[in-house]
């Protein structure tokens, strides 16, 4: 008897382990194995590929990047244990691609004055510099050239206006050389040395661009270059750059430049060479954000409208939505159908769309609203700053309530009809029914939606920008602002707007929206919950 | 149990060895293709970025390019729009085009982000119409080969005009006579639009900034504050009393009043033509009258090829711009398929045999270049604000034009 007890979980135990192995043998079958082989391969050779080529290109961060991530999917999907991984990891791959890095790189670029003027790399502003610093001499002559490789230098061999003929190369000023042999009239060989096809020369594009044969032994007098491979021209360079001491010089006036640590290079006098290029400013976008005489304020007004115009957006058309759902849910309404169809009519248009044909409706002397339906008063509709806001208001109850509609309407015909006609027994009112039961119970299913439907309406660029785009203009502000500009738009004219572009506040801009819309979820989502636990 | 555990390593090793196998397969034909590409002897690749219809047009010259010398000639087509920010962003990047198209009003801020480099031009710059080239000076710079000009013009529907005006007042009486809507018929929009404006302005004498000898502007010298400035604010503000002037006309109901024929003229450019045609009306195109006595000077637009700052083709490039572009019969080619006058002189004279052409040319002839320094874009800003609020009438002209002249002011010293 004892025994058999005690066996009797052993046994169990070994029958459970060989049913287990049963089972893995099992799931291990021919068809998705192989699929799976053919996916992770084609995988695997996507990541090969684009690590050799990271690897030629010296992306070291990017090529660890690939490798771990490359190792880690192929373990998760060798390796027999971890199922929830195997669900989770395109997903988190995906997340991170299109999501996180997107999130990083414009807060990265939050802390750096990117921007116009500081757009690229320092060694890309030198090369700028330098490229525009170079100034053709007023009287210049036209010289035709041949490029020549004599040793190992590339000459320019020349012929002057007055066709006389000369050669000299970076090292040495021009001079009349022995051996030149010409040809219609112009010369284009000399002895020991090579004549450079137009072919070569293009091959070579960037090495003939970098000879500057001196017209003389005095620097004053400027050296010879090319910009096509046929044509030289006398230039001077106003500025000189020297990289041991990292300063730009003024040729001219003696002027001295120094990197001032704020991308750019700087005079004693405080002049500025532009371009400069992009460098970590720390804290100052957002500073100039929360406290600066030109920026706070309005920064305030539009977060102020923004707030305004998104509250007021989801409560108006959660209104007009649910009303219009609760009597179309009525059975005595006949054509309900037909109804519904025609309400949803607005959804269906692109928002965008729609916003540019209220434009032209509410337009002050030619539109319809004012001309037909307001008997031709002329009512500033956009024009206005207090109208302009209401107009915008409207105009997004018209795209927006629809949606309401069809979501109030589901939720209401998911409530049991016993609850209200167990209630209309007990004697409570229409009011009452809809006050205690229908409403606290539409509530569950419908607040998160409020909530995402608020954070989609503070970030609703399509509307402003195409029915008033941010207008009218308000010039009491320093920026570029106007009365029904919500943070969205705002930023956007911060960063793609005029010839003053400036990505870093922008960037700046984008992170506080993401906090405040972020925030606003947050609290909405855990009022929501408690919601759920009440009823 | 052993039978089983091995069963199954061996099936997992064959799959790890396959998922190599096809991964070191992929990777070697790409590796195979690469290798040939390299070592066949293929000279350099000049990329450019144009619009839909610069596309189609210069396909002929790539080919012709690319049988002369070699280079192949890759044409990337690009939304107008986008060409701006795409050169700013994409440059640095150094995924930027050799060559690109754009407008004069955009050289400022493409050189002060360090994208664009001077073209020399070297003995060619006499060829161009001199108002192309000084659209493109920059510091004392060309930075493009420019291929177009444009700017508006007095366009007049020739059944209720059959002629030119000879005055301001000349063509607001014949309006009468013909008994039309409108005067004349001058877009504003909600957010304003001084550059259509500007020709009348000019009229009145303010020019937005002084320009230097060699055609380049001066942002140290504002001149729009002036006396006659103030004379053009009210004048405008006097204009929208009288119903003429709204903030309410928007270029495409300009547009369409033109084409139901509620009034004689409509100051426009060369971009409405063909739709004006296609509405059936038949139109000559003037130089504006003057409203305030001195000559209408309308802002010119110009058209150009770009030259990267990070270049490795600078020498194709250059040659491809000059030899090629800068020729009459791609200047024509481009003409004829945007309607705006050729920048190469020799090609301007041949396409200003066209009557319309002439016109636009005419009105081009007392013209100044779009600025196309960075200062403008905060001039724009309050400028437009300012017409916009003249016009609809909120406030006294000469105080809104005052307050605007001190915001520029202010926005210039930032």
């Amino acid at each position: 008897m004892n025994t058999s007890i005690n066996d009797e979980p052993r046994k169990n135990a070994i029958v459970r382990r060989r049913a287990e192995r049963v089972a893995a043998m099992a799931n291990v079958r021919t068809w998705p194995l192989l699929i799976k082989i053919f996916l992770l391969g084609l995988l695997d050779a996507l990541g090969i590929y684009s690590l050799f080529i990271l690897a030629a290109r010296r992306y070291w961060l990017a090529f660890i990047i690939v490798l771990i991530v490359g190792l880690l999917v192929n373990w998760i999907y060798w390796n027999n244990k971890g199922l929830a991984a195997k669900y989770l990891t395109p997903g988190l791959i995906f997340l991170v691609v299109f999501q996180i890095s997107a999130i990083f790189y414009s807060g990265y670029i939050a802390f750096t004055n990117y921007g116009t003027g500081h757009n690229g790399t320092k060694e890309q502003a030198i090369t700028a510099l330098m490229q525009t610093s170079l100034t053709k001499v007023s009287n210049s002559d036209t010289y035709k050239i041949s490029v020549l490789q004599c040793n190992d230098k590339l000459s320019f061999l020349v012929t002057g206006s007055d066709g006389v003929s000369k050669i000299g190369d970076s090292d040495t000023p021009l001079h009349v050389a022995d051996g030149i042999s010409s040809e219609n009239g112009e010369s284009s060989s000399v002895s020991g040395c090579q004549t450079l096809s137009f072919n070569d020369v293009l091959n070579r594009q960037n090495d003939i661009l970098q000879v500057k044969v001196p017209l003389s032994s005095n620097p004053e007098d400027g050296t010879l270059q090319t910009s096509d491979g046929q044509t030289a021209y006398v230039f001077k360079s106003s500025l000189m750059y020297d990289a041991k001491s990292d300063t730009m010089t003024n040729t001219k006036t003696g002027m001295v430049y120094r990197d001032s640590g704020k991308g750019s290079f700087v005079s004693a006098t405080g002049e500025e060479l532009v371009p400069g290029w992009r460098v970590n400013v720390g804290l100052s976008n957002f500073k100039r954000v929360f406290a600066s005489n030109d920026m706070t304020g309005p920064f305030l007004r539009v977060l102020l409208w923004t707030i305004t115009f998104s509250v007021v957006s989801v409560a108006s058309t959660f209104m007009v939505g649910l009303f219009l759902a609760i009597v179309f849910n009525d059975p005595r309404m006949r054509g309900r159908k037909v109804y519904r169809s025609i309400l949803i009519l607005p959804y269906a248009f692109p928002s965008f769309l729609s916003a540019l044909v209220w434009a032209g409706l509410l337009n002050e002397k030619f539109g319809f609203i004012n001309q037909v339906l307001l008997h031709g008063a002329d009512v500033p509709w956009l024009q206005s700053p207090t109208l302009a806001k209401i107009a915008v208001l409207i105009v997004n109850l018209w795209l927006g309530f629809p949606y309401m509609f069809l979501v109030c309407m589901g939720a209401l015909q998911s409530i049991p009809e016993e609850l209200s006609e167990s209630a209309k027994l007990d004697g409570a009112s229409a009011w009452e029914i809809f006050r205690y039961i229908k409403f606290p119970l539409l509530l569950v299913s419908i607040a998160p939606l409020l909530i995402s439907t608020f954070a989609m309406n503070f970030n609703n660029f399509n509307l402003i920008y195409m029915l008033t785009a941010g207008g009218p203009t308000d010039t009491s502000t320093g920026m570029n602002i106007g009365s029904t500009d919500i943070l969205i738009s705002m930023v956007y004219k911060i960063a793609f707007v005029g010839a003053d572009r400036d990505y870093g506040l922008a960037s700046a801009f984008a992170i506080l929206i993401f906090l405040i819309v972020a925030a606003v979820s947050a609290i909405g989502f855990r009022t929501s919950k408690s919601l759920e636990e009440l009823y | 149990m052993s039978a089983y555990i091995n069963k199954q390593g061996i099936l997992k090793t064959v799959g790890v060895v396959s998922v190599v196998l096809i991964a070191l397969s992929g990777c070697g034909s790409s590796d195979g293709s690469q290798q040939s590409a390299q070592t066949g002897k293929t000279a350099s690749t000049l990329t450019i970025w144009a619009d839909a219809d610069r596309v189609a047009t210069l396909k002929d010259v790539a080919q012709k390019f690319t049988d002369k010398t070699g280079v192949k000639v890759n044409l990337v087509q690009k939304d107008m729009g986008s060409v701006q920010q795409d050169l700013i962003t994409q440059v640095p990047a150094g995924k930027g085009p050799d060559i690109a198209i754009g407008q004069n009003d955009w050289t400022g801020v493409l050189a002060t982000d360090g994208v664009i480099q001077p073209l020399e031009l070297g003995d060619a710059q006499g060829d161009y119409e001199k108002i192309a080239m000084d659209a493109f000076n920059y510091n004392g710079k060309i930075y493009a080969l420019p291929y177009s000009i444009e700017n508006v013009a007095l366009v007049r529907n020739t059944k209720l005009a059959p002629e030119a005006p000879t005055s301001w007042d000349d063509m607001v009486a014949t309006a009468k006579n013909a008994g039309t809507e409108y005067p004349y018929l001058l877009q504003v929009g909600d957010q304003g639009d001084s550059y259509t404006m500007y020709p009348v302005q000019t009229s009145f004498g303010p020019f937005v900034f002084g320009q230097n000898s060699d055609g380049s502007y001066d942002s140290g010298k504002l001149t729009i504050g002036d006396d006659n400035g103030v004379k053009f604010a009210q004048w405008m503000q006097q204009q929208a009393k009288d119903g003429v002037l709204s903030t309410s006309m928007s270029a495409d109901i300009a547009l369409s009043k033109f084409e139901q024929g509620a009034s004689p003229y409509l100051i426009s450019g060369p971009w409405n033509i063909s739709a004006i045609k296609k509405a059936g009306i038949d139109v000559a195109v003037d130089a504006i009258p003057s409203a305030g006595g001195q000559p209408a000077k309308p802002f010119v637009g110009v058209g150009g090829f770009f030259l990267s700052s990070k270049t490795n083709n600078k020498i194709a490039a250059t040659n491809f711009l000059i030899n090629y572009v800068g020729t009459d019969e791609v200047q024509e080619a481009l003409y004829n398929a945007g309607g705006r006058l050729p920048a190469l002189t020799s090609a301007y004279k041949k396409a200003i045999e066209d009557p319309v052409s002439e016109g636009f040319g005419k009105a081009s002839e007392n013209g100044v270049p779009m600025p196309n320094i960075t200062e403008m874009s905060s001039v724009w800003q309050y400028w437009n604000a300012a017409e916009v609020s003249i016009i609809s009438q909120r406030g006294d002209a000469a105080d809104l034009w005052g307050q605007m002249t001190s915001e520029i002011q202010d926005a210039l010293k930032k």
